[in-house]
C-alpha cells in the first residue's frame, strides 16, 4: 500500500494512541464491585484499598459529561469546564496584548537605535531571568487585587520573547532594503511601516509564538496562586477534592487549548512570511 | 568651461586601518563630470572603489574629501533625484512586482490617485515585458532577469534625474542579459535619463555608453582616462561588432583593465590634477595629443585628448 505520507503518519499516531491507552487501561487496578466488597469495606464506603490514577476510560466519561454541559455554573467552587478555561483565556489574552502593546513598539525603539539597545540591555538581562511568579507577592502588595496580578504576571512573563525578538528582528533589516526606502526619501514612520514592520514581521510573530506559550504554561501556576476561577484554580480545586479524574480530564483540557493557541499563531505566522 | 550636470570634484575615501597604521585609502583625488543625457559606464577592478563611487553619487555613503555636486547643489544623503539599480535587485520581497514599483512611484508623486499611480507603474513593467499576471508575483516567484526588469522599471518609473546602475547585470546568465541590455538601451533612448552605471563588461559597455571611464586599481585608485565610444545610436549588438571603431575601443579597454590598470595603480598623481585623460577613436587616424602622465603610450589608433574637447 502506497498512501502519503500524512496519512502513513496519521495511523501511526493512531496505532501509538491506541497502544498507550491500552497500557494505561491494563496498569489501573480495577474496581471491585459491590458484592465482593468485604464488611468492612461497606461500612467505609467501599473505599478503595490504593488510590490509584483513573483508568482512560473514566476519564473519557468525564469529558464526555464535562464537555456536553461546559458552561453550567453551579456556585464559585463548581463550574463548567468552559467558564473555567473562558477565564483562563481571558487573564492570558489580556495580560498578553497588553504585553504586546508595550513589547512592539519599545522593541522597534530598541532595534533600530543603537543607543537605546545599549542603554536598556542591562535592564533587559536582568528582568528577563525572574520567574514570573516571583512578582505575584509584590504585584498582590502594590496591585491589591487578585485578578488583576495574575494579568499582571502573564504581562511581565510574555513582554520578554516579544521585545528581545521585535528588537532583533528590526536591527537585522538587511541594509539594501533600508537603502531602498533612504533613496525613495521615505521618513521613519513610513519607513518604519513599509519596509521595516514586514521585514521583520516573522521574527516578531516568532516573539509573539513564544511568549503565547509561556503565557499559557504560567496562567496555570498563577490561577493556582490567586484562586476563585480559571483553568488552574480547577486542577488545584479537583485534587483538593481528591477527584483525581477531573484532574487528567483538565491535564488535557489545557494541553488541547495551548496547541490551538500554537496553531492560531503558527497560522499567523505563515500570513506574515516571506520568501527571499 | 561651464561646470557639468554632475560634477565630482576631489573625491577621496579613506578607511581608518588596523590601530596605529596609516588609513587606507581607496581612491583619491577622483575628479569628473557628466553632461545631462549623457550614458557613462565605468570600468575597474574589484576593489577600486567603483562602487563607492555610486554610493556616494547616490547619498547612501559619505566621502572623506571632495564634493559631489548636481544641478549645482551638493550631494548630501539620498533623494528620488538620484535613482538606483542594485547588483541584487533590492526588491521588497513580501511585496508583488507592481506593489514594488507603485510604492515608488507613490513616494515621488505624494499627491496622485491611485489610479495615476497604478497605470503610471503599469506603463513602465510593460516598457520591460511584465505584464500578464507577472507582475502581480512575488520577487520569488520570478527568474533573476525578471526582478532585475522590476528594479529598471521602478528605477526609470520615478523619473530620476540621475540613474545609477551598480553592475546590474553582474548575476544574470549571458542571454538574459543581452536581452535587457536591449531593453535598458531601447528605454533608456526614450527618456532623457543620465545614466552611470559599474560594469565589469567591456562589450556591455562599448554597445550602452557614451564614454567609459577607466579606473587604476586601488589602492590611491582614480580615474585614469575617460573613452569616448563614438559609435553612431541606436546601437544594435549583431552590427557594432563591424564598425571600424568596434575592435580599436575594446582592445584598448581589455589592455587597460589586462595591464595598464595595474602598472597605474598606486601612483599618487603628484602635481594634484587628475582629471581623466579623454581618449578618442576616429577614422583619422591616431593622433596621441598628449602622453599619459608617466605611463606608457596609449595604443595606435588612439587619439588623447586632454581636457574637454
Amino acid at each position: 500500500m502506497i498512501a502519503s505520507l500524512n496519512a502513513r503518519a496519521l495511523l501511526l499516531s493512531a496505532v501509538l494512541l491506541a497502544v498507550l491507552l491500552g497500557i494505561w487501561e491494563a496498569a489501573s487496578p480495577q474496581q471491585k464491585l459491590g458484592s465482593e466488597l468485604t464488611e468492612y469495606e461497606i461500612l467505609m464506603g467501599g473505599a478503595e484499598p490504593k488510590a490509584a490514577v483513573p483508568p482512560p476510560s473514566a476519564v473519557f466519561v468525564k469529558a464526555w459529561e464535562e464537555l456536553s454541559n461546559p458552561f453550567y455554573d453551579a456556585g464559585p467552587n463548581d463550574k463548567g469546564i468552559g467558564i473555567q478555561i473562558g477565564y483562563s483565556l481571558y487573564r492570558v489574552l489580556s495580560g498578553y496584548f497588553l504585553a504586546a502593546a508595550i513589547a512592539i513598539p519599545a522593541g522597534f525603539l530598541i532595534g533600530m537605535s543603537p543607543l537605546m539597545y545599549r542603554a536598556l540591555d542591562p535592564f533587559i538581562q536582568i528582568l528577563r531571568p525572574i520567574s514570573p511568579l516571583a512578582w505575584m507577592p509584590l504585584a498582590l502588595f502594590v496591585i491589591q487585587d487578585s485578578q488583576a496580578s495574575a494579568i499582571f504576571v502573564i504581562f511581565i512573563c510574555s513582554i520578554w520573547p516579544m521585545l528581545i525578538n521585535t528588537a532583533f528582528g528590526v536591527a537585522g533589516v538587511r541594509k539594501d532594503w533600508v537603502n531602498v526606502a533612504r533613496t525613495h526619501e521615505l521618513g521613519t514612520l513610513k519607513t518604519a511601516w513599509i519596509v521595516i514592520l514586514p521585514a521583520a514581521a516573522p521574527t516578531i510573530l516568532t516573539g509573539m509564538r513564544i511568549s503565547i506559550g509561556i503565557a499559557w504554561l504560567v496562567i496555570v501556576a498563577a490561577e493556582m496562586l490567586v484562586g476563585g476561577t480559571g483553568i488552574g484554580y480547577y486542577v488545584w480545586n479537583e485534587w483538593n477534592n481528591l477527584d483525581l479524574t477531573s484532574v487528567v480530564f483538565s491535564i488535557l483540557m489545557i494541553g488541547l487549548v495551548g496547541m490551538l493557541l500554537d496553531t492560531a499563531f503558527a497560522y499567523c505566522a505563515r500570513l506574515v512570511q516571506y520568501q527571499e | 568651461m561651464p561646470t557639468p550636470f554632475l560634477s565630482v570634484q576631489g573625491l577621496s575615501k579613506r578607511f581608518p586601518g588596523p590601530k596605529g597604521s596609516d588609513p587606507l585609502t581607496v581612491f583619491e583625488n577622483v575628479n569628473l563630470g557628466i553632461e545631462k543625457g549623457e550614458f557613462v559606464c565605468i570600468i575597474g577592478h574589484s576593489g577600486c572603489g567603483k562602487s563607492t563611487i555610486l554610493n556616494i553619487l547616490a547619498g547612501l555613503d559619505e566621502p572623506t574629501d571632495g564634493a559631489v555636486i548636481m544641478n549645482g547643489k551638493e550631494v548630501s544623503g539620498p533623494s528620488l533625484d538620484r535613482g538606483i539599480v542594485f547588483q541584487n535587485y533590492s526588491l521588497l520581497p513580501w511585496l508583488s512586482a507592481l506593489k514594488n514599483v507603485t510604492f515608488a512611484v507613490q513616494a515621488r508623486h505624494r499627491n496622485w490617485t491611485k489610479k495615476q499611480v497604478h497605470d503610471h507603474s503599469i506603463k513602465y513593467l510593460e516598457m520591460v515585458g511584465l505584464t500578464g499576471g507577472a507582475e502581480l508575483r512575488k520577487p520569488s516567484q520570478l527568474s533573476g532577469g525578471m526582478r532585475q526588469r522590476v528594479s529598471i522599471a521602478r528605477a526609470f518609473a520615478i523619473q530620476p534625474e540621475l540613474l545609477l546602475l551598480d553592475e546590474p547585470f553582474g548575476a544574470l546568465d549571458a542571454l538574459t542579459r543581452g536581452s535587457i541590455q536591449d531593453e535598458l538601451i531601447r528605454i533608456w533612448a526614450g527618456s532623457d535619463q543620465t545614466v552611470f552605471m559599474i560594469t565589469h563588461d567591456v562589450d556591455e559597455a562599448i554597445l550602452l555608453a557614451d564614454r567609459i571611464l577607466l579606473m587604476t586599481n586601488g589602492p590611491y585608485a582614480r580615474v585614469a582616462e575617460s573613452v569616448q565610444v563614438d559609435i553612431e545610436r541606436p546601437r544594435v549588438r549583431a552590427d557594432i561588432i563591424h564598425h571600424p571603431d568596434y575592435y580599436d575601443i575594446r582592445n584598448h579597454l581589455v589592455e587597460f583593465l589586462a595591464k595598464r590598470s595595474r602598472e597605474l595603480a598606486g601612483k599618487r598623481d603628484e602635481d594634484g590634477v587628475s582629471e581623466p585623460n579623454v581618449i578618442r577613436f576616429g577614422l583619422n587616424g591616431p593622433v596621441a595629443n598628449k602622453s599619459n602622465k608617466g605611463a606608457e603610450e596609449p595604443p595606435a589608433r588612439a587619439r588623447v585628448v586632454n581636457g574637454a574637447d
